[in-house]
């Protein structure tokens, strides 16, 4: 339980963070750097996601596929 | 008390969302499908229990392995669109979440087949000629 609750935390400040990264750089008029900076904490993000959804479908293929 | 584990858990994703959902609508979305993913995991750990019980009570009871598979595949098929489906309609796409349904339906229509069709053949054999 502890993992987990980790990781919705991190993924939590990680979206504040490119939220509040996004408009300083939107006020200072940089807008292409504000862009590319919610992608890449988008996709960090994702990338934690998606490797919890593959453990989630192998477990269920385990559990109900397997014999 | 793994249920307050669970609780907890939702509750402070749900008030963690609340907070993201205003700022960055994409990771909020991203988050609230981990939780989904957590709470899942979690259960298949205690379905695996009830399984291993079914599976027991059906070897003591002589049913033949091949019904309970096909039954263990249909409820697989069964969590998991229902999981897609759920995810799917969150994010406002009613019309994915119907097309995945009606996918793990006819999935698991095909795996009934043989079912089916050893049903009508017994209820055939019992009719008088």
């Amino acid at each position: 339980m502890n993992s987990e609750i980790n990781a919705i935390f991190f993924i939590a400040g990680v979206g504040i963070l490119t939220a509040v990264i996004h408009t300083v750089l939107k006020q200072s008029g940089k807008e292409e750097f504000a862009h590319w900076a919610t992608l890449t904490g988008f996709i960090v993000i994702m990338l934690t996601v998606v490797s919890y959804i593959s453990d989630l479908f192998d477990k269920v293929r385990d559990v109900f596929l397997s014999n | 008390m793994e249920i307050i584990q669970i609780v907890g858990l939702g509750l402070s994703a749900v008030i963690l969302l609340v907070v993201l959902r205003g700022q960055s609508p994409q990771i909020a979305f991203l988050l609230s499908l981990l939780v989904g993913v957590f709470i899942f995991i979690f259960l298949l750990d205690r379905i695996t229990l009830v399984i291993a019980m079914l599976e027991k009570l059906s070897v003591q009871a002589g049913v033949e392995m091949i019904f309970l598979q096909t039954i263990l595949k249909i409820i697989g098929i069964a969590y998991i669109a229902e999981f897609a489906a759920q995810i799917a309609k969150d994010s406002g796409e009613g019309a994915i979440a119907s097309k995945i349904e009606l996918a793990g339906k006819i999935l698991i229509l095909v795996l009934a087949l043989p079912i089916v069709q050893r049903v009508v053949e017994t209820v055939i054999n019992l009719l008088p000629a």
